[in-house]
């Protein structure tokens, strides 16, 4: 039944499942092809780089540990802003995007105010007669990592957790359901189908970063794959061992997929009227101790960097800008709101697609649109150039390339939030709109828009928000008069203008920040 | 009518701004600051283009390293007619690429304290690399490698990555020429008092001007920063009794060169006046001929090394990748 209401839409829209395959053809393509590009020009004479395995070593290791931490923490976390309602709750969660929106440096020098051997915790330690805190080293990758992924993940389990028809709790509470019998019949099928994606996401996003790791790995002990490729782009200039590292990330990462695709539990969508959640279940005052304690501790980890950010660049900010970083916000600016709308729109069309049917097919599609995660950076931006320089000045292009490997970049992140939506909707009202006879556009403004709207809507402000603040390729490509934000503050840092810089890390912060509270939010005020 | 408008606004701004095409172009590729508003660039550009009737195009690609590995990709398609900014550590693989021509220039008598008679790589400025410390933080800094090999282990440097970073490259280089077959020995006794090792220099800076540790790589110069452009006078170089290694900035005309008489008048022009007395301000390392104004007080107070420290471009080249093997295991432990 499921899949012929999947079907009716798609027969009257035969083009949209064209075009949900040719944009994720376009996507692996990009990603794909830029690394066959590199392959292609580079020299094969050399060897496989030696080193290489000790490398993809130490990628696993904080990858995987990284992923884990994330996803063991956020279980609590989101629970608790599940179960407890306070006023400010709603502002609460939205300010949990602000972490994941940041620049790598940015993040590093904002945890390390705090953390680091000046900060505030170091100098309790060192008052209180201890050493100061030294982060450096797998610690301190794990710290940053965790700082940046453990509220993308919050958000994730979030959506879960309303998900869980209300009506099962009511239920629950009507067969006086506690403790373990609770959590294994309510909340961990809903674990078991959200938190293999949410590892996968983070392990994938922890595999290809670079400043964090090298910022904080305290030396070449912490030596990723990353770090192999960029020297093997930049300090051997030898493009064969650079795409064999990219092939080596991406078979990792691929295999990775697959085995969360084999353990991952089946999304199953309980029918519900869709009344507000009234948790019976947090009413023990253990257990609100336990979630306010949960929220504060979060809150802090999380806002004291940011907060330091702020104040460190306000000086800056204030006192004015150079001109160039006013042009640079326009361009940035344009770049995120296009890549913006590019990334939700492909995302619809992939996401609908994967809807439509259940096969081999599709399920293979699925685990392909991850494949931009696994793809480094540096090699993408390599292979793009190495591609588009034959035909264009790869200069003239810098922000359509900028547009191009964000909206790459960021598809998987949107899908990970429409994919179960459209499933829900599908499960919840798919009969329902088959025996009301809904078609195409009706059906899709009436059973699905509902449901999707808010993923939509969070996809789009992510993807504004990260294209602001992500560094990406441009460097590669930008011309003086062409940067963007990002750029332009490692420019400034480069030119030992520390306090401007400052300045422009929080003007980024705060117009990352506006937008994503501008697009996540507005939904929920319209409803 | 609006809307064309608009849309050839927003293509205007994807496509960059179109050049006028009546003069000649010199296309110049180097790295980032250099362009930057606070780099050499706005104040050399317009003063070339007043005596040579061109324009002159100023096209940032990244760090140094980085704008050779463009150049390596392009390879004899590249529109660059001249690449300024490889420094002495990268040199012995750009002359290997085989992408540049001599100069065919006579060099003037230069401020450099080592010889300078390299026939492709004209130099245009200069510094030596060195631990930068707060000296209201630290009192008695290291003296030398010997010194910095004892301190105890609660005294944190940080440093860049020498596959990143050309501070990285430069600290490698120069414990290499000072000690030899025992470099790695100093790797390893040094090692514990490494903070971190960053991808750049900016990072490293960064995270010491933030407190983090107690000295950075960066340059003799760096202080000459603070004083000059903030009046801070707390910053100081430690001046190291083995002697320090140099950074040599270059600039070099590429093979390809549609432009070969203009790149040349460039090259001259990296030399005279105009150009070199932009240098100590902007990129706050020491000009490769002393302007007629002499320098900008302040780098009278800089230290002096005691002794000039470098590998010639083909001694670099070599031991480069050995160093890179030494300082990786010694640091992996």
């Amino acid at each position: 039944m499921d899949r012929r209401f999947g079907t009716l839409i798609m027969a009257s829209n035969r083009a949209l499942v064209v075009l949900g395959w040719t944009a994720l053809a376009l996507i692996t393509s990009v990603s794909f092809g830029s690394v066959l590009a590199v392959a292609f020009v580079g020299d094969w004479n050399h060897g496989f780089p030696i080193g290489a395995l000790s490398s993809l070593r130490f990628t696993l290791l904080q990858a995987g540990i990284s992923a884990v931490i994330c996803v063991v923490l956020a279980v609590p976390l989101s629970r608790a802003l599940a179960c407890r309602s306070f006023v400010g709750r709603r502002s609460l969660v939205t300010l949990l995007g602000v972490p994941f929106l940041l620049p790598a440096l940015v993040a590093v020098l904002g945890l390390l105010s705090i953390f680091g051997r000046s900060g505030p915790v170091s100098g309790a330690l060192v008052y209180f007669g201890f050493q100061p805190l030294n982060i450096y080293g797998l610690p301190g990758i794990l710290l940053v990592h965790f700082f940046f992924n453990l509220p993308l993940v919050t958000r994730l389990i979030l959506q879960g957790w309303s998900d869980i028809p209300s009506e099962q709790f009511r239920l629950a509470a009507q067969l006086d359901m506690r403790g373990a019998n609770f959590f294994w019949s309510l909340e961990w099928p809903m674990l078991r189908r959200v938190l293999p994606g949410a590892f996968l996401l983070v392990f994938l996003l922890c595999t290809t970063s670079f400043a964090v790791v090298l910022t904080m790995g305290g030396g070449p002990k912490a030596t990723t794959l990353e770090l192999a490729i960029f020297q093997a782009l930049r300090f051997d200039f030898d493009l064969s061992a650079a795409a064999q590292l990219a092939f080596l990330q991406v078979l990792v990462c691929g295999f990775s997929v697959l085995a969360v695709a084999l353990v991952q539990g089946k999304s199953a969508f309980g029918t519900t009227l869709g009344s507000f959640h009234n948790r019976s279940d947090g009413d023990g005052t253990w257990r609100l101790i336990a979630d306010c304690v949960t929220i504060i501790a979060a809150s802090a980890f999380l806002f004291l960097p940011i907060i330091s950010i702020l104040f460190t660049g306000l000086p800056a900010l204030i006192s004015g800008l150079p001109n160039s970083v006013w042009l640079a916000t326009f361009r940035s600016l344009l770049v995120a709101l296009t890549s913006s709308v590019l990334t939700v729109f492909f995302s619809l069309v992939i996401a609908q697609m994967l809807n439509t049917r259940q096969d081999l097919k599709t399920r293979f599609a699925e685990i392909a649109s991850y494949l931009p995660l696994a793809i480094s950076p540096f090699v993408m931006g390599t292979g793009l150039f190495i591609m588009i320089n034959p035909f264009a000045d790869p200069f003239a292009l810098a922000l359509v390339v900028t547009v191009i490997v964000n909206t790459c970049l960021c598809i998987p992140l949107a899908l990970r939030g429409l994919i179960p939506a459209f499933a829900k909707a599908r499960q919840r009202y798919g009969r329902l709109a088959l025996s009301l006879d809904l078609h195409g556009w009706t059906a899709f403004r009436v059973a699905f828009w509902p449901e999707i709207k808010q993923p939509v809507r969070f996809s789009a402000a992510i993807t504004a928000a990260l294209s602001m603040g992500d560094l990406g390729v441009i460097a590669l490509f930008a011309t003086p008069d062409g940067g963007t934000l990002p750029l332009l503050m490692q420019r400034l840092l480069a030119s030992y203008q520390m306090d401007a810089a400052a300045g422009v890390a929080a003007l980024l912060l705060i117009l990352s920040f506006g937008l994503f509270w501008f697009i996540d939010r507005g939904v929920r005020i319209g409803h | 009518m609006k809307s064309t408008l608009l849309s050839a606004a927003v293509l205007g701004i994807f496509a960059g701004a179109g050049t006028a095409q009546d003069r000649p172009e010199l296309v110049v590729y180097t790295y980032d600051s250099f362009v930057s508003e606070w780099g050499p660039g706005p104040i050399i550009e317009p003063l070339f283009e007043a005596t040579c009737d061109c324009d002159l195009k100023l096209v940032p690609a990244g760090d140094g390293a980085a704008v050779l590995s463009r150049l390596q990709l392009e390879g004899q398609h590249s529109d660059a007619d001249v690449v300024l900014g490889l420094d002495t550590s990268i040199s012995g693989s750009a002359l290997a690429s085989g992408l540049f021509t001599a100069h065919g220039i006579a060099l003037p008598e230069l401020n450099l304290p080592v010889d300078w008679n390299d026939p492709i790589f004209i130099p245009f400025d200069w510094g030596y690399f060195a631990f930068v410390y707060d000296t209201t933080r630290l009192s008695h800094p290291p003296t030398s490698f010997t010194d910095l090999r004892n301190v105890p282990d609660s005294f944190k440097i940080i440093i860049e990555d020498p596959r990143s970073s050309t501070p990285g490259l430069g600290l490698l280089l120069w414990i290499k020429q000072v000690f030899g077959d025992d470099a790695d020995q100093v790797w390893a006794d040094i090692a514990p008092n490494i903070l971190t090792v960053t991808a750049g220099w900016s990072e490293a800076y960064g995270l010491f001007l933030q407190g983090e540790a107690d000295m950075v790589l960066s340059y003799t110069t760096s202080p000459a920063y603070h004083l000059i452009a903030e009046y801070d006078d707390s910053k100081a170089a430690a001046a190291f009794v083995e002697g320090h290694y140099m950074q040599v900035e270059t600039a070099a005309i590429l093979k390809s060169s549609d432009q070969p008489e203009l790149a040349r008048q460039f090259l001259e022009f990296v030399l005279s006046d105009d150009f070199q007395a932009a240098i100590p301000t902007t990129n706050w390392m020491y000009p490769v001929r002393i302007p007629v104004s002499g320098l900008p007080s302040g780098f009278d107070t800089m230290i002096v090394p005691t002794k000039s420290l470098l590998f010639s471009n083909g001694d670099a080249a070599n031991v480069r990748d050995e160093a890179l093997a030494e300082w990786i295991a010694a640091l992996a432990r």
